[in-house]
């Protein structure tokens, strides 16, 4: 029996039972509409963590001091250890020892209560030298960045994220205007354009201060600390060069032989990439697994109809038997009628699918939030049409088998 | 062309053995022309199952066209119907929504062969039904609807046509209309036909008549038409 034979007789049973066969279909669909939706939700999620992170600049390393050991040899937790000094950054930054590296800064973070007039707002204040706009992949969009003299000196100036001044000046100029950061009076001479980007936090919540002002006025008691180095690769393509002559300084620097014993730690942005697309895929998997549930119960309904199908069609079967069909044969033509009609409800779920993952961004509350723009990728429409096709397939071998065994002379007695 | 040798068929009803066949020796000739007769009872639809190899023998030998399909399986014995055998049924057995040239068509399909359409249209021209190619099975009359059967039965060519009952939901026209064109079949193309019937009217337009009655043959009489 040819294909286009059994495709016809598969056609003429399901239009037999109209109504029945498009609500099994229905099954399907909205099964295969979940996938397409879920995955495309997951797909969507990991094309947003990759741009964030990529926006923060894909060559970028950072360096934290590592766990500090006790005398007992005790383990004190991620950062605890204050190893990381302002001669560190120098040398990082001296071209002979790394010539893959643009610049190096040292980061001092510190939080605060920042008033200006009767607003006020929290944001983490950041202590850092002349190269954080190179070294972060920030522009100035109004005043300037503060100078190597300000650094020297301990100018009491600030460069604020729109987001900050969002928040404190509403329509004034910034520019030139007093901020108080815990108490202490700060020049606004600069403000970064937005970045964008949300979720991982956004990068556009930042005020960033001279290091040598933030602790001389903001750090307190706690003393030149330096939280991090931020180093940029000349290009992403070396950051693991870049990476070892790091190691190298600083291993020399602290004079430490076994770089297992190491007291600091490196961090790519490609790490961080590559963990947020695990993230990313898990969520993706597991959207992709709830909505693969549906289809299950899609895959039921097929069975269900299949199996009325054939008690209503027992002498249909029975003539087919009388001149000539083998059990193959009907076999084949039930389990291709049951594969047209998942197939079909695959179909026509990739298409809702995908209509309602290109519809989505317009809608004003998907619009409005943070919720990631759906992206329908090749290879999940593919794998749910063959999806819907193998759920026909297997939920209409038992339907088709019954059929296939059917007794030829009991079939054809059958009213 | 058909040998029935000590043809017996024990059916098991629970723990009874119901004996339907008890040993039938029959021989059907190459362009006869034979109606098996016999009350409801008789033996004579497991017999017709039996030659039209949807079942098969409890014992004995079967030869159809020096075949020995006693000992046949299911897919084996398909094939033989297919080849071999022309099914004509009492209530018609016209596969529903279908055109009567696809129901003609349906045979051809199974045994995998070509030109199916021309066959199948050929089919229809010789039981005189090509005006009605593409109706389906609902818009034809009972008669004509048994013509779509025969030529159904004919377009593969068979060694044997087995009409069971053909004019059992027939008016008493087309009823004889049906068995002339059956005796037209028998007498210009020498078509072997099997008539199983319990009405002497039609057994009449059979050159041979073979009685059964508890299971065995009691007659076995020729006449000429």
């Amino acid at each position: 029996m040819n294909l286009f034979e059994a495709l016809r007789i598969a056609g003429n049973g399901l239009l037999a039972n109209r109504l029945p066969s498009s609500l099994t279909m229905l099954g399907i669909l909205i099964g295969v509409t979940a996938v397409i939706l879920l995955v495309a939700v997951g797909n969507g999620a990991s094309v947003q963590i990759n741009n964030q992170v990529q926006s923060l600049g894909a060559n970028v390393i950072y360096i934290y001091p590592s766990n500090a050991r006790g005398s007992g040899g005790v383990s004190q937790g991620f950062g605890t250890a204050q190893t990381l000094t302002q001669t560190d950054v120098d040398a990082i930054n001296n071209r002979q020892q790394a010539p893959d590296i643009v610049a190096a800064i040292p980061i001092a973070q510190s939080g605060g209560q920042i008033t200006y007039a009767n607003q006020n707002y929290f944001a983490p204040t950041t202590g850092t030298t002349t190269a954080f706009p190179t070294v972060r992949n920030y522009q100035i969009a109004e005043g300037t960045f503060f100078t190597d003299d300000d650094v020297a000196a301990r100018h009491r100036v600030v460069v604020l994220g729109q987001t900050v001044v969002d928040n404190l000046f509403g329509s004034t100029d910034p520019i030139g205007q007093t901020i108080k950061i815990s108490k202490q009076s700060f020049r606004v001479v600069g403000v970064f354009a937005t970045k964008g980007g949300t979720g991982l936090g956004s990068q556009d919540n930042v005020v960033v201060a001279p290091i040598t002002t933030v602790w001389a006025y903001l750090t307190g008691e706690r003393g030149k600390v330096i939280s991090q180095i931020v180093a940029s690769a000349s290009s992403p393509s070396v950051v693991t060069q870049a990476e070892t002559e790091i190691t190298t300084i600083l291993l020399q620097r602290h004079q430490i032989s076994d770089a297992t014993q190491a007291d600091f730690q490196l961090q790519s942005q490609q790490d961080i990439l590559n963990q947020a697309n695990s993230i990313a895929t898990a969520l993706t998997l597991v959207l992709g697994a709830i909505a693969g549930i549906s289809l299950v119960v899609g895959g039921i309904g097929i069975m269900n109809i299949m199996l009325v199908t054939v008690t209503e069609r027992t002498r249909e079967i029975g003539i087919r038997k009388a001149i000539g069909a083998r059990r193959r044969d009907i076999l084949i033509q039930f389990l291709i009628e049951a594969m047209v009609l998942s197939g079909l409800g695959g179909a026509l779920g990739i298409a809702v699918g995908a209509l309602l993952a290109r519809e989505a961004p317009n809608i004003p509350a998907i619009a409005s939030s943070s919720f990631p723009t759906p992206v329908v990728s090749a290879p999940s429409v593919v794998l749910a049409f063959c999806v819907s096709v193998a759920i026909g397939l297997f939920f209409g071998i038992y339907p088709a088998n019954r059929a296939a065994r059917l007794h030829p002379i009991e079939a054809l007695r059958y009213e | 062309m058909i040998t029935l040798e000590g043809i017996t068929k024990t059916y098991r009803m629970g723990r009874v053995e119901v004996p339907a066949l008890q040993g039938i020796d029959l021989h059907v000739g190459r362009g006869d022309f034979v109606a098996i007769m016999g009350a409801s009872g008789s033996g004579k639809s497991t017999l017709m199952n039996i030659i039209g190899c949807l079942d098969v023998p409890t014992s004995g030998r079967y030869l159809l066209d020096g075949t020995d399909v006693a000992r046949l399986n299911d897919d084996e014995l398909a094939r033989i119907r297919n080849r071999k055998i022309g099914f004509v049924f009492q209530s018609f057995n016209l596969i529903p929504r279908t055109s009567a040239l696809h129901n003609v068509e349906m045979p051809l399909v199974y045994a995998g062969e070509g030109g199916r359409t021309a066959r199948a249209r050929e089919a229809l021209v010789a039981v005189g039904l090509a005006d009605r190619a593409h109706h389906q099975p609902t818009e034809l009359s009972g008669g004509q609807q048994q013509r779509a059967a025969i030529a159904r039965a004919l377009v593969t060519n068979p060694a044997i046509l087995l009409a069971d009952e053909p004019t059992g939901n027939l008016d008493s026209g087309s009823s004889l209309e049906i068995m002339k064109l059956l005796a037209t079949l028998n007498a210009e193309q020498g078509r072997t036909v099997v008539l199983i019937t319990h009405e002497q009217d039609i057994a009449r337009f059979a050159t041979r008549v073979v009685e059964l009655r508890d299971g065995r043959i009691v007659r076995d009489q020729r006449s000429d038409p």
